[in-house]
């Protein structure tokens, strides 16, 4: 609740419940920039971009990668709804790599036939499970 | 009445099937507590989305947008959803009916199927399948349900289809699977809705907003149909085959029954025979 000064946080995503809990604050990726939350925040919805969730909890600090989605923030919860999110023990650095560059060489080449914001989104999505791992 | 060899014969294969349908029923089951629990964890993700949209529709009921109004196209696009595997009662000609005979009937389609039972049933219907895409039931995943909304969105963005709808069996417990046609797009808005207290802010232009959440929303609603069908095909076959497994039981108890019988009659005969036979010498 907001007079605890902590935010009640829930992460929902298709396969799973993947976060619920308190926290202090919470800062994430946003099509309009990166924003951070404390509790007592005006009523917003937004759509995420690929990046870096960190969730500042009572014991420290909680990092995750978390994908495309959207949030909704109200003064005393924010709910996120994510297509998909991982904890930093969950991403495969090799195949993150992997993603990483295969979607640069698509972007660099730019054929007619490649879908260009597919291939932005998976650059973003890999460049984000990188981040979260250093 | 047939002689014992035969209805040995006979009350052997039965119970063979017996065997079988009981080792489906066990193994389906299983398959279905683990389709449920997917189910299951997937509910509130598919509510929060749902709950969202409708905020945002409730805002937004003045924008005029092609995912709100449709187009014009009078061909419908539908995903159909049944199964690979047959042996599960009326499961896959119930979702099949929905097209056949539903609000749909007669209509203009591009039928996108998921399960090749429900496939092969419309193609003898007489249908046209547009988009054959089985091998996603088996296990389900959300990048699958992506794909497979992206390409109803394609369409539905080139103007070639007017609607999109979503043909699925809805899985209200083990025993109620109830097949569903539920349009996607364009959105439905919910009439009476409960007004929510607090009036929502977009940081984000709503048009864009609605641009990037819809896709997502009926991605989100492919995949619960994908899971919900996948638990309800489970449940369906568990309740066939448990029902095949008391009948082979029954039958084999009539079987043994009558077969008893015949013994018993072939041993009254022949010792009549054999005492016919020693009255006659003495």
């Amino acid at each position: 609740m907001a007079e605890k000064g902590t935010i009640q946080v829930r992460i929902l995503t298709p396969e799973r419940v993947f976060y619920e809990g308190e926290a202090k604050m919470a800062e994430f990726n946003t099509s309009e920039g990166e924003l951070g939350i404390y509790p007592g925040h005006i009523p917003m919805t937004v759509i995420l971009k690929p990046g870096v969730l960190t969730l500042t909890v009572l014991e420290g600090k909680k990092e995750a990668a978390l994908h495309t989605g959207f949030a909704e923030i109200l003064p005393d919860s924010i709910s996120i709804l994510a297509e998909a999110a991982e904890w930093p023990g969950e991403i495969d650095i090799a195949r993150a790599e992997a993603a990483k560059e295969r979607a640069e060489i698509r972007i660099r080449e730019h054929r007619a036939d490649t879908d260009m914001a597919r291939a932005q989104t998976a650059l973003l999505r890999a460049l984000a499970r990188i981040e979260t791992l250093r | 009445m047939a002689s014992m060899r035969d209805i040995k014969r006979r009350r052997s294969s039965i119970q063979s099937t017996g065997q079988i349908t009981k080792a489906m029923k066990l193994v389906s089951t299983v398959k279905l507590q683990k389709a449920r629990v997917r189910a299951e964890q997937n509910a509130p993700y598919a509510d929060g989305m749902y709950r969202t949209i409708q905020s945002i529709l409730e805002r937004t009921s003045t924008l005029r947008h092609p995912y709100l109004q449709g187009k014009e196209s009078k061909r419908k696009a539908v995903i159909v959803i049944s199964s690979n595997r047959g042996l599960a009662g009326g499961y896959h000609s119930n979702v099949v009916k929905l097209i056949t005979r539903g609000a749909l009937a007669g209509e203009d389609l591009e039928l996108y199927t998921v399960g090749r039972k429900g496939k092969e049933a419309l193609q003898r219907a007489g249908y046209q399948i547009y988009l054959d895409s089985s091998d996603i039931i088996e296990e389900p995943g959300y990048a699958d349900a992506a794909a497979l909304a992206r390409e109803a969105l394609t369409s539905f963005a080139q103007g070639r289809v007017g609607e999109i709808w979503l043909a699925y069996t809805f899985f209200k417990n083990t025993v109620v699977h109830e097949p569903r046609l539920i349009r996607l797009l364009p959105v439905e808005k919910e009439e009476g809705a409960d007004k929510k207290e607090l009036p929502m802010n977009f940081d984000a232009e709503e048009e864009s907003v609605l641009e990037t959440l819809i896709p997502t929303y009926i991605t989100s609603l492919v995949y619960s149909g994908l899971l919900e069908s996948s638990a309800s095909e489970n449940g369906a076959r568990m309740q066939a085959m448990d029902s095949a497994t008391s009948n082979a039981e029954e039958m084999i108890e009539d079987l043994t029954l009558l077969y008893n019988r015949a013994r018993q009659s072939s041993i009254t005969q022949e010792l009549t025979e054999i005492i016919a036979g020693a009255q006659a010498i003495d």
